[in-house]
């Protein structure tokens, strides 16, 4: 390194500036400089010390997708024993664990991380920066996620699985009728995903708003900016919610309170209106950030901009203002005065007209365009069918009587796995064939990416049309069994039958994946002719992103001017260096130093996460658990002397 | 919208990489217009929506107050506590899982748990209603038709949620209040050496300390009042049928076919459990 | 991609006060985020007081003593907190020093009161959900403030070590007084519930 420092000094470099400059700086020195300053050591301990967000993000999305795999094989436990009337495979106590296994997992540890995991991977890509704001809090928010799903599913597996359901009602979950240490073990997993979420959500907040590219002005910024925007602002309003309400609910476990005991002065449908405070935003916060896919992989399969960028924009705006106003619809069936249940039963509906005009522009752009049926595109266009379907369901149950009817039955479950899978993951699967080839640098195959496709997508018809019928057939959600009586012993059957397919798809998909790791075609910097900036660096991109940061002056800046890119210069390279810019206009302002990498955000996750579990055993954990926080805190904010830190 | 969508699979089709497209300012003001009716019909089907749910929710809501009989439901980890409120309370009914109305008339059901959260709800009439510890609430309910309806706790409630049935009979007025005054009257005596024995088993293994036979000593409240339980047509919350070897089934072991039920394994030997069983069974 | 240089940053600041600075924005979001569990927890006060038949239930107001003499200190500290943010703006080093001590023992004094406070609330968090939702309530705070005066006193300690010369750390402290007023006005409001609603 002071080899070729020494070298540059006595390049072109400006009197009374600090540091080496990119200023006039050739490819080959600038590479080698930015290189350095941007490294994540080799080996292990890099691994653990890493804050670059490509790295993070990545890690995030195996996680998230193991966390699938789980919550996946769970379901086909279910369905197992569901396939026939009072079969005995599974009992009700393992049954109880799987079913709030399967949906606490894949709400808390799959959907709203996996959004999470791109976001951390593409903003500071597409908006032209090197990192995120803080860096150290992103690895930090990975290591608690990761630390929390762990320690629910080492519960299970010593058979202390939560089993009061992916929204824990109190008393069941409460501290008379909550069996053994399971509900505990649930709450606070949910503590510490939120604190994740919450903080990757300041951490876009304030990427979005400060370090986008000069000349990124907010009618610029990509949808799927725009769209991951809108869901930090989304969770951090909802999640302290749940935040609340599942310290409440430990409280009243551990120490006694009596927010949700009726016999003092509780009560028990507190609960479910804070729950359901978050718990609504909740399916949005996986549902937006997915529209976001679709509108970034839509214009590149249709050869145009996509349609209606200022409506899809208001309408991503309403849908995350709207969300917070529904909660109630959960809670029809506990007799709430009428008047009220209206309210909720409008804004409801209202929801479905920002819903439809998103619907309505992707379909004028598919319509004025020239579609190109590659795989991500097949995954966009299942996404419209299938979640048209569901957004109708979704409408139907906004209405009083209707949902009384079908309140807790198959049709929910029905209608949460068409917005959810067809909603969010139809997107998603999308979007990682869009992406694979950025982030890894290869080519997923085509030809097994169709027969993905359509294997997820038949399959998953086949196994979730049904249920709507079974609802209105009567039977209800989380049975582990029903009586050969009921006549819906045939349904299921095909029902289970068809989650095979739904498996076999999946399995596909990922053997795909690792079969494109090593052997798919190389990929180039932007296979797919797409717009955006994140097309316009290597793939995979470089740990510094982009060797001179970009600058924008049109919305899609890679259509406007396909082989040159407007940088701008005066960057230091020998520390890692960002620019900020103004809010709205995208003005630079600073060059911003980037924090570098740290072992301190493992350790503190390591001394919360202690304290946290130790919480559940005895309250006087968090006392004495505070120390180690503290340590690891003062530590990790503690200057060490490094380039970053001189200015 | 769909078939939309649909249609444009056949559009002309453009490979990867292509150059984008250029904008027709013309065209692209036709799909302006084409979003803004397709979101102005949207807006007009869902207030349709909106107010057809309103009103549907007034009618259901104004049949109440002109109810001719009250039911109280108490629902229990996993079965259904239901009394009927006599003239003065030493005539109240008490009895389980299954609930008895005269057709057409509306029935006023006072809903209370003391335990979780259950919901009570008979598909085939009408939407369901929860049972909140600490907010008791009620619900009226109409039979049209004589029949006998299932219905089936909705909110998840542990272990036996699954296992939490509830079984309407609507029958004639006169079919009623003959079923109503045969409930009224205290349990039949035991006839027969066989039944004795059982009563004596029933009152001295500690199933009465749970259950209630009146006209007995047996006057425990954690379980079923088993005053007339030969009368009902299924044991357990619709767990099994209402047969002799059922009955002796569930009595030796509760646990293996309603796992985690709140009524434990009590040790009778085979002649005890026969006999509490033909007991039981004569209690019509 | 060919890269074309159209803008020259090389003499932009490394650190700026105020809403220039990303850390800024980010305690802001921070703040926000704080502040709607407050809201949700306040929400939850007044959805159990709307519930109770009395309110507070089975037991006396709080005994106002502890609560006011915080209410007065941590107002009388907006004062020191706002020279020191002008200070730190004006990065006046010296000055800073002086204030953040000030600050660090503005921040203390209360936390010492904080342990009467808790008894004067006259019922204890498991008689019943009254008592839950101020022990709630006023835990919540004092989280908040413990970890602000923590945040504070690593800060005066760095202001005297070299590190501290840096501009960025400013920066930090201006940051840390923004939080501060978030700590001060969250408590305004506080107070007034758990001394003031029990009282109409
Ligand atoms: C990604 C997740 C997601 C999304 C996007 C939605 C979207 C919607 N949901 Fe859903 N919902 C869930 C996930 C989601 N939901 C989950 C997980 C549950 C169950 C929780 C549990 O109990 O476990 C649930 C449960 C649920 C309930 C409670 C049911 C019950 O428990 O009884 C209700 C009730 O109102 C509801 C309503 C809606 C509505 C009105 C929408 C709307 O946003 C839909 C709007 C979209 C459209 C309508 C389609 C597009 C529009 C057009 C093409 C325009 C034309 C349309 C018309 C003219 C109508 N949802
Ligand atoms: C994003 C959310 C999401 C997703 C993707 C799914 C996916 C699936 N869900 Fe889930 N579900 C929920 C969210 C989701 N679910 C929620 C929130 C609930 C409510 C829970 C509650 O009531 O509390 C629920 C409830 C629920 C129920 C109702 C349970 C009950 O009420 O008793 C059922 C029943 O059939 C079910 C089935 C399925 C099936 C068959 C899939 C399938 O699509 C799954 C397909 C995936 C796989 C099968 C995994 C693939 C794995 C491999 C291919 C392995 C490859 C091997 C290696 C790499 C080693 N789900
Ligand atoms: C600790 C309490 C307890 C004891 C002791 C007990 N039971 Fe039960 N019993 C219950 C409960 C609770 C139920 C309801 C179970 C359910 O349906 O989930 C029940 C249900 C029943 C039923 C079915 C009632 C119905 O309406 O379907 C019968 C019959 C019965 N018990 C008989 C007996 C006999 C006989 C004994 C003694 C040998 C006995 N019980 C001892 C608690 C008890
Ligand atoms: Cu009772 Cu479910
Ligand atoms: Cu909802």
């Amino acid at each position: 390194m002071s080899g070729i420092a020494g070298k540059a000094v006595g390049q072109k470099q400006e009197k009374g500036l600090k540091g080496i400059r990119d200023t006039g700086l050739e490819e080959a020195r600038l590479h080698a400089f930015l290189a350095h300053a941007w490294q994540t050591p080799k080996g292990l301990y890099g691994w653990l010390v890493t804050v670059d967000h490509k790295l993070i993000g990545r890690r995030y999305m195996v996680t998230a997708f193991l966390f699938l795999v789980l919550a996946g094989l769970s379901a086909l436990a279910m369905r197992f024993q569901l396939a026939t009337p009072e079969a005995g495979h599974i009992g009700p106590d393992f049954y109880n664990q799987l079913f709030t296994m399967h949906g606490t997992t894949m709400m808390f540890l799959f959907a709203v991380p996996i959004m999470e995991a791109f976001a951390i991977y593409l903003v500071p890509l597409m908006i032209g920066t090197r990192n995120v704001a803080f860096p150290r809090l992103n690895a930090f928010s990975y290591w608690v996620y990761l630390s929390g799903g762990l320690m629910i599913w080492i519960a299970f597996a010593f058979d202390t699985g939560a089993d009061a359901g992916w929204f824990s009602y109190v008393p069941v979950a409460g501290p008379e009728y909550g069996i053994g240490k399971r509900p505990d073990f649930w709450a606070q997993m949910v503590t510490y995903t939120e604190v994740s979420a919450l903080a990757v959500a300041v951490e876009i907040i304030a990427t979005v708003f400060k370090q986008r590219a000069p000349g990124m002005t907010l009618d610029r910024i990509p949808l799927y900016v725009w769209s991951v925007l809108i869901m930090a602002f989304v969770i951090l309003f909802a999640m302290p919610a749940v935040m609340v309400s599942s310290t409440m609910l430990i409280l009243d476990r551990l120490v006694g309170t009596k927010f949700f005991d009726p016999a003092a002065g509780g009560d028990v449908l507190l609960w479910q209106h804070l729950f359901w405070f978050f718990g609504h935003p909740e399916v949005y916060i996986i549902f937006i950030p997915a529209t976001g896919f679709v509108s970034a992989i839509l214009p590149t399969f249709v050869r145009r901009p996509v349609f209606g960028y200022l409506g899809i924009v208001l309408s991503l705006i309403a849908i995350g203002l709207l969300s917070f106003g529904l909660w109630v619809h959960h809670m029809f069936a506990t007799g709430l005065p009428q008047l009220g249940e209206s309210f909720f039963t409008a804004s409801s509906m209202m929801i479905a007209i920002p819903s439809g005009i998103q619907i309505f522009c992707w379909i004028a752009a598919i319509w004025g365009g020239r579609p190109i049926f590659a795989t991500p595109m097949l995954f966009v266009l299942g996404f419209i069918f299938t979640f048209v379907i569901g957004g109708l369901t979704g409408v139907m149950v906004a209405s009083v009587p209707l949902d009384l009817q079908v309140h807790d039955t198959y049709f929910v479950v029905a209608h949460l796995h068409y917005v959810l899978i067809g909603g969010a993951v139809f997107p998603l699967l999308g979007a990682v064939y869009y992406w694979f080839p950025k982030i890894t640098g290869r080519m997923l195959s085509e030809r097994l990416g169709r027969w993905n496709f359509w294997l997820v997508f038949i399959g998953f018809n086949l196994t979730f049309f049904p249920m709507h019928i079974l609802g209105l057939q009567g039977m209800p959600r989380r049975v582990y069994t029903y009586p050969p009586a009921s006549g819906w012993g045939e349904m299921n059957l095909f029902v289970s039958v068809s989650s095979l397919v739904v498996f076999a798809g999946f399995a596909l998909f990922f053997l795909n994946v690792l079969l494109s790791l090593r052997g798919g075609s190389i990929a180039g910097d932007n296979p797919w002719g797409a717009s955006t900036l994140e097309w316009a660096t290597t793939s995979p991109p470089p740990s510094y992103d982009f060797s001179r940061l970009p600058v924008v002056r049109h919305r899609e800046p890679l259509w406007d001017e396909p082989d040159t890119l407007p940088v701008v210069e005066g960057l230091r390279v020998d520390a890692r260096e960002v620019l900020a810019s103004t809010v709205a206009d995208a003005v630079p302002q600073l060059r911003q130093p980037s924090a570098g990498n740290s072992i301190w955000p493992l350790l503190s996750a390591i001394a919360v996460g202690g304290a946290f579990l130790g919480s559940i055993y005895t309250p006087w954990a968090v006392v004495w658990g505070a120390i180690p926080v503290s340590i690891s805190f003062i530590c990790w904010f503690w200057p060490k002397g490094e380039p970053e830190d001189e200015e | 919208m769909v078939t939309m969508a649909m249609a444009l699979f056949h559009r002309r089709r453009a490979r990867a990489g292509h150059p984008p497209l250029r904008i027709d300012n013309h065209r692209e003001r036709r799909f302006g217009r084409a979003v803004v009716g397709a979101t102005a019909s949207t807006v007009l089907i869902l207030a349709a929506l909106t107010l057809t749910s309103f009103f549907a929710g007034r009618s259901v809501a104004s049949l109440s107050g002109t109810a001719t009989l009250t039911v109280r439901i108490t629902g229990h980890q996993w079965w259904w506590e239901i009394r009927y409120p006599g003239d003065n309370p030493s005539r109240m009914i008490v009895t389980a899982n299954e609930i008895h109305v005269p057709v057409g008339e509306p029935v006023k059901i006072k809903l209370d748990s003391p335990d979780v959260i259950h919901s009570f709800w008979v598909p085939a009439l009408g939407g369901k209603r929860d049972l909140i510890p600490g907010r008791p609430s009620e619900l009226t309910l109409i039979a049209d038709k004589p029949g006998v309806y299932r219905g089936q706790c909705a909110e998840f409630c542990g272990y036996q949620h699954a296992h939490m049935a509830i079984t309407v009979i609507a029958e004639s007025r006169e079919a009623f209040d003959m079923w109503r005054s045969r409930q009224d009257a205290a349990a039949a005596a035991p006839v027969g050496d066989e039944e004795r024995r059982g009563q004596q088993a029933f009152l001295s293994t500690g199933c009465a300390l749970c259950h209630t036979v009146r006209g007995t000593p047996a006057n425990g409240t954690i379980g079923p009042d088993l005053t007339h339980l030969a009368s009902r047509r299924a044991l357990a919350a619709d767990t099994l049928a209402m047969t002799p070897g059922a009955l002796a089934a569930w009595i030796a072991d509760p646990q293996s076919t309603k796992p985690g039920a709140k009524m434990p394994r009590v040790a009778l030997s085979a002649d005890d459990l026969n006999a509490v069983a033909t007991y039981l069974g004569s209690l019509e | 991609m060919r890269h074309r240089p159209v803008a020259d940053v090389s003499h932009l600041p490394t650190y700026d006060f105020g809403a220039a600075s990303p850390m800024w924005w980010g305690t802001l979001a921070f703040i926000a985020l704080e502040a709607t569990g407050f809201a949700l927890a306040i929400g939850t006060y007044f959805y159990l007081a709307v519930l109770a038949k009395h309110w507070p239930i089975g037991a006396p107001a709080p005994d106002l003593l502890p609560g006011t003499t915080i209410l007065i200190m941590l107002l009388a500290s907006v004062v020191p907190n706002h020279l020191v943010e002008l200070w730190a703006r004006r990065q006046d080093l010296t000055k800073v020093r002086i204030g953040i001590v000030i600050m660090s023992i503005a921040g203390i004094l209360p936390l010492i009161v904080r342990i009467w406070e808790f008894p004067a609330l006259r019922i204890s968090w498991d008689q019943n959900a009254y008592g839950s939702i101020v022990w709630f309530l006023l835990g919540l705070h004092t989280s908040h403030l413990l970890t602000d005066v923590m945040d504070t006193i690593v800060l005066a300690v760095l202001m005297f070590t070299q590190k501290g010369k840096a501009g960025r750390r400013l920066s930090d402290v201006s940051d840390n007084a923004f939080y501060w007023d978030f700590v001060v006005v969250s408590w305004v409001v506080l107070y007034l519930i758990i001394y003031w609603v029990p009282r109409i």
